[in-house]
């Protein structure tokens, strides 16, 4: 009945329909991206610099080949928007499973122990939350980079931002999932687990938490848009990804050198895809949110 | 022309399901100074009547058709505005959680002087005035030093007399009241409706009192009006409701409501009601798996037994021991059940009896005392393991019929979880099997197997949560008000259905209630409980008729003088 | 209320000891301090000599607390990069920093919270969808594209603003402002919106969501069915409720604002300490990157303890002891 209220809800709104589709399509170019894109901007010998710095293919000068313009060493903007929303869906993802595993994790056992592991990590939780993921994340990257020699930077770049971006994230989950694990736990079909002599792991593990994981999915769509944008913002302060494996964020902080001699699309391009992207997962994070909320339907 | 006047109503709820039908063709009228009852079990759309009345019904619903008169104008098709200024003007509402009807943030005297002065040409002095001579005559003591404070200062039935204040702010000709007491205890009920009553008489005011429990109908109204699925099946005078009902669904309502005054072998089954399903008699159940493998027959005298028992609570943690606050709720207990009695204990909330339920089944370990089943010490077992043959043998069947069963996981899998557990079956049929005989002897039929608890009344999941307790053949059952959150006639099916069970697999009970007539039904001891102490304990009939204690007589004189009509019932 | 107020401030120095500690292990063990300092020619005899003058031998303990110490004075040594005290460094940024933050601060909360109150009221209004959609839009924006648009579109393309740095500023007893010149003023403008856009729809959005939750509450519907007009049951029964949660999750916001203060700096270009603490992380200058975080812990645990006591002046429920509350 719930299941067919949220299909319901969600073949009514034609801005939901369309975000999933949009989000659809970028998972798709995302997952085959080297079969999607037409030309991979990674493979020097296809690239050629005499095509640099073409605008898109309805300005002057512009070609159907690029349809979306090159940027200053002649590679695909297509291409390399589509490259580069991989990179930014792979790092986004990846943060956010390491953000729940960590946060549910932690959520559930505080919650249904309680005492002083259950204030210990609450205590975390707060002094952690009074400093924005934006700030925690840079931290990590900057010490992360001061440990390790240059020469590694590049490799164990991807594991840094992910870390970094994941353990930023973690505080809203446990919060959230130990303030339902607390509701949960004084519910009698819980202690009717406990009459039984089910022991804690598994009441937390088969009875509580497939029962807080709603929130958690509301949550976790939210977090990948904020994720997406976090990976970005990082990329484009220069401190993200490698730039040997850009990511959009990394295109903007590329482009942007060049807004100002007027080739407005190397930036402007990735810039739109970013948006596109966040907001399609917004919206379906919004309506997901409605929907699984009976208070307001 | 009466002082209200519903003619003919109707409202509906659209959804996309088609349109909900909450009241159809109601016509009531309320005289100056009379209290008309309005009584129906949930669904019935008694709270909606209310809300249509004074124009604030939750969107989507609306009133489709119908009239409404107040003092002979017509109300129901007035302007925003207009029927704003009738709203607390001449028309009061009381809701029910006297808790969450007021502004936490804002003083008692605040609210009283804006609503006052909202209404009536007052200024600040004069309003103020009035307010302290409004909580006086609800009887709150002290009006003009409390005036000042907060609702978080005031317990919950000086609560909802601030809130009897404040729908009386304007001197109504009117009052709305849903169900002002049910969030209530007894003893703070039978006051609050003893103010409602005064004040109706001496300020010559209207009511319609919205309420589920005949025994408030018959303590508090002049008139009766019957609700079922959004009709009114009859009205009339209350003594000629309670004492010869027409419609059979009034005599049904009534016969199911437990008798305080005698004790009665069964409940009469409420027949007008549709799904109303007796025990099934298709399983023998002397000879079948649920009586036959109990390895405990032939014990005789206490089962159970309860030494000084003690439980206290932390209220406020500090790292100073003198800074931190405690609760005993539970203090100093015992008693002892005798193996095939139900045993009651009964009290108010807060008086201790479901935690010693759980110290019982071991959700919650006793801070001191101890507890002996079938000879064992439970309070000296350590683990969980040691345990486990003792949880096997009592179960526990709960209030919430909601959130009793784990919303995510079918009935077949509730059902078959304690079976798994104590490994009671040698395989995955046999399991199958015995939840499907289960689901026959609650009378729901092997069919609900399939199926989640959303998709089960109250009284049926009640059922499911009695198959569970079962299902480990235990010999010691605890109910932990186990009807209060049903309807009167779900109730006495489901009371039916426990005490069948109870003679038939010879089961201890302990049965937990703030409802004497329901102890009076069901149980052959009774103890009383009072914050966390156990007064008394008495044979059932003597504790009725011969009570002891001052606290207990306290009880029985608040208890609902409802004498229902005799017919169904002799 | 006293007891209340000394516990949140020992719950401050315990967190700014926290944030100090690891400062402090960033700006010991990260890397070698006397290789930062000295030269490559320097001699072994020389950097032991630098060692034991600048006390790394001793105890964790004596370090932590001697810097400690310093950086409660505000002293926080040598910028590896620029070779100037940091205490410097941070009071030349500091203005900057602050007054971008407090303008956007402001537009974020006096348009925010009015924008969240009216979408929460009008909920269904045409008005009301399109701030909603545009909030929308508004977080779905990071906070660097917004500064790049609007680089392009009034920088580039209209060339109506400057897009880098403060533009001229007034030095007024060591405090550098850029509110007094008109080059300030209009340098100020797009950083600011840059910054507040984001805050701006988030605390609109939670406004308006918190609204909702209690507008739907008992005391609400008592309030109308004893005929409180619509402007009464809003503007002081929910207003009022609303701004319990509301305060706390503001004050972290605007919090947030000094640490968004980076990306936006860095737009900008504008010379605040933002873009003084990204220029370390790239140059790995551990001794400004620990003085920023003890100072932006210092700003948080300041605007927190701000908001505990507001909370405390809003809500009666913690004022008034239940244990003295009457009984029945």
């Amino acid at each position: 009945m719930l299941d067919s209220d949220i299909w319901y809800s969600f073949c009514r709104s034609p801005v939901t329909i369309a975000s999933a589709l949009l989000t659809i399509l970028f998972f798709i170019g995302a997952l085959f991206a080297p079969y999607v894109a037409p030309f991979n901007p990674f493979d020097l010998a296809s690239i050629d610099i005499m095509d640099a710095s073409l605008p898109p293919f309805w300005q002057e000068g512009g070609s159907t080949k690029f349809w979306l313009g090159t940027d200053d060493q002649g590679r695909d903007m297509w291409s390399t928007i589509i490259f580069g929303a991989r990179v930014s869906l792979f790092v986004g993802f990846a943060s956010v499973i390491f953000s729940i595993i960590m946060g549910v994790g932690l959520g559930l056992v505080s919650g249904y122990v309680g005492g002083r592991l259950d204030a210990l990590i609450m205590r975390i939780a707060d002094i952690q939350l009074s400093f924005p993921a934006i700030l925690i994340a840079l931290l990590i990257d900057g010490v992360a980079r001061s440990v390790l020699p240059r020469s590694m930077h590049e490799e164990v770049a991807f594991y840094v931002l992910i870390f970094a971006i994941g353990i930023s994230g973690w505080v809203q989950y446990a919060r959230t999932v130990r303030g339902s694990t607390l509701v949960e736990k004084n519910k009698e079909y819980v202690q009717a687990a406990r009459v039984i002599g089910i022991g804690p792991a598994i009441i937390l593990l088969r009875h509580i938490l497939p029962n807080v994981m709603g929130p958690v999915l509301v949550i976790a769509t939210i977090h990948l848009a904020i994720a997406v944008i976090t990976e970005a913002t990082l990329s484009f302060l220069g401190v993200g990804v490698p730039p040997t494996t850009p990511s959009l964020g990394t295109l903007i902080r590329v482009g942007n050198d060049y807004l100002f001699s007027g080739e407005w699309w190397i930036t402007i391009f990735p810039g739109i895809a970013l948006v596109l992207l966040v907001l399609a997962i917004n919206l379906l994070g919004d309506w997901l949110r409605d929907a699984l909320n009976p208070k307001l339907r | 022309m009466s002082l209200l006047d519903i003619k003919e109503m109707r409202v509906e709820f659209p959804s996309r399901r088609g349109h909900v039908v909450a009241v159809e063709s109601l016509t009531l009228n309320v005289e100056p100074g009379e209290i008309l009852g309005v009584v129906g079990e949930s669904g019935a759309g008694k709270s909606t009547i209310g809300n249509a009345v004074i124009g604030l019904l939750e969107p989507p619903g609306q009133m489709t058709a119908g009239e409404v008169y107040l003092d002979g104008t017509r109300i129901d098709n007035l302007d925003d505005a207009a029927k704003r200024r009738i709203r607390g003007a001449r028309i009061g509402m009381i809701f029910q959680d006297p808790l969450t009807s007021l502004d936490p943030l804002q003083t008692i005297e605040r609210q009283l002087v804006d609503t006052i002065q909202m209404h009536l040409d007052l200024d600040q002095a004069q309003a103020r005035a009035r307010a302290v001579e409004l909580l006086d005559a609800v009887g709150i003591p002290d009006p003009n030093i409390r005036i000042e404070q907060y609702p978080h200062q005031f317990s919950g039935g000086m609560r909802q007399r601030v809130v009897i204040a404040l729908a009386l702010c304007a001197d109504p000709e009117m009052i709305i009241a849903d169900e002002p007491t049910t969030a209530l205890d007894v003893s703070v009920q039978a006051q609050i409706l003893d103010l409602m009553k005064g004040l109706c008489r001496d300020r010559n005011v209207g009511m319609i009192l919205i309420t589920h429990d005949m025994g408030v109908i018959a303590e508090t109204a002049d008139r009766v009006a019957v609700m079922y699925r959004g009709r009114v099946v009859e009205t009339g005078k209350t003594e000629q409701i309670m004492g010869t009902p027409v419609h059979d669904y009034t005599k049904s309502l009534i016969s199911a409501v437990p008798r305080p005054e005698k004790r009665l072998h069964r409940f009469p089954l409420v027949t007008y009601i549709e799904d109303a399903t007796e025990l099934g008699d298709t399983l023998d159940l002397a000879t079948h798996w649920l009586g036959q493998t109990r390895d405990y027959e032939g014990e005789d005298g206490d089962l159970l037994q309860a030494d000084n028992l003690h439980m206290r609570f932390v209220t406020r943690h500090s790292f100073f021991a003198k800074h931190r606050l405690y609760l005993d709720a539970v203090d100093d207990v015992s008693f002892s059940i005798k193996t095939g009695e139900v045993f009651g204990l009964v009290g108010e909330s807060g008086s201790g009896k479901s935690t010693v339920a759980r110290m019982i089944t071991g959700i919650y370990t006793p801070t001191g005392g101890t507890i002996r089943f079938a000879g064992a010490d439970l309070t000296a077992l350590k683990s969980r393991k040691e345990a486990a043959p003792w949880r096997r043998q009592m179960q526990m069947i709960f209030q919430d019929p909601f959130s009793s069963l784990n919303g995510r996981m079918r009935v077949r899998d509730i059902i078959a979880e304690p079976i798994h557990f104590h490994k009671m079956a040698s395989s995955k049929d046999e399991a199958e099997q015995i939840v499907h005989d289960l689901l026959d002897v609650v009378g729901l039929g092997a069919q609900a197997a399939q199926k989640f608890p959303h998709e089960f009344s109250g009284g049926q999941r009640q059922r499911i949560s009695i198959a569970r307790a079962l299902a480990t053949r235990p010999r010691f059952l605890i109910c932990d008000e186990p009807t209060s959150a049903l309807d009167v006639s779900i109730q006495a099916q489901v009371l039916n259905l426990l005490k069948d069970l109870q003679q038939e697999l010879g089961l201890t009970m302990l049965f937990i209630s703030h409802d004497l007539p329901v102890i009076r039904q069901i149980c052959d001891r009774v103890g009383v409980m009072r914050h966390g102490k156990l007064l008394e304990v008495a044979e059932t009939e003597n504790l009725f008729e011969d009570p002891q204690h001052d606290y207990t007589k306290h009880l029985l004189d608040l208890m609902p003088k409802f004498v229902g009509f005799q017919e169904l019932t002799a | 209320m006293i007891t209340f107020i000394i516990q949140r401030i020992l719950q401050s120095v315990l967190v700014m000891l926290t944030v100090a500690l690891i400062a402090f292990g960033l700006f010991r063990y990260v890397g070698d301090p006397i290789n930062n300092m000295v030269g490559q020619d320097t001699s072994t005899e020389e950097r032991a000599e630098l060692r034991e003058r600048l006390g790394l031998n001793d105890a964790f303990l004596v370090q932590f607390g001697r810097f400690a110490i310093n950086a409660a004075q505000g002293e926080f040594g040598f910028s590896y990069q620029h070779r100037r005290p940091v205490s410097d460094l941070i009071v030349e940024r500091l203005p900057a920093t602050l007054e971008l933050s407090l303008v956007s601060a402001i537009l974020a909360l006096f348009i925010g919270i009015p924008m969240g109150v009216y979408t929460a009221i009008r909920r269904n209004g045409a008005v009301s969808h399109a701030f909603m959609t545009l909030s929308l839009i508004g977080i779905s924006l990071p906070t660097f594209l917004i500064g790049i648009l609007l680089i392009l579109f009034f920088g580039v393309i209209l060339r109506w603003l400057p897009t880098f740095g403060r533009g001229d500023v007034v030095e007024i007893g060591g405090w550098t402002t850029g509110f007094l010149t008109a080059s300030g003023l209009k340098s100020l403008i797009m950083p600011a919106i840059t910054l507040a856009l984001f805050q701006m729809t988030l605390i609109m959005r939670l406004v308006r969501a918190e609204m909702l939750e209690v507008l739907r509450t008992d005391f609400v519907k008592f309030g109308r069915a004893r005929g409180l007009p619509d402007r009464y049951v809003h503007f002081v029964t929910a207003l009022k409720n609303t701004l319990v949660p509301v305060i706390t999750i503001t004050g972290l916001q605007l919090g947030s604002i000094i640490a968004f203060a980076i990306i936006t700096e860095s737009v900008f270009q504008w010379p605040g300490m933002g873009l003084l603490f990204i220029q370390a992380i790239g140059e790995v200058d551990i001794p400004v990157m620990a003085a920023y975080l003890v100072l932006i812990a210092f700003f948080f645990v300041v605007i927190n303890l701000v908001v505990d006591v507001l909370y405390y002046v809003v809500d009666p429920r913690l004022r008034v002891d239940r244990a003295d509350s009457g009984g029945h």
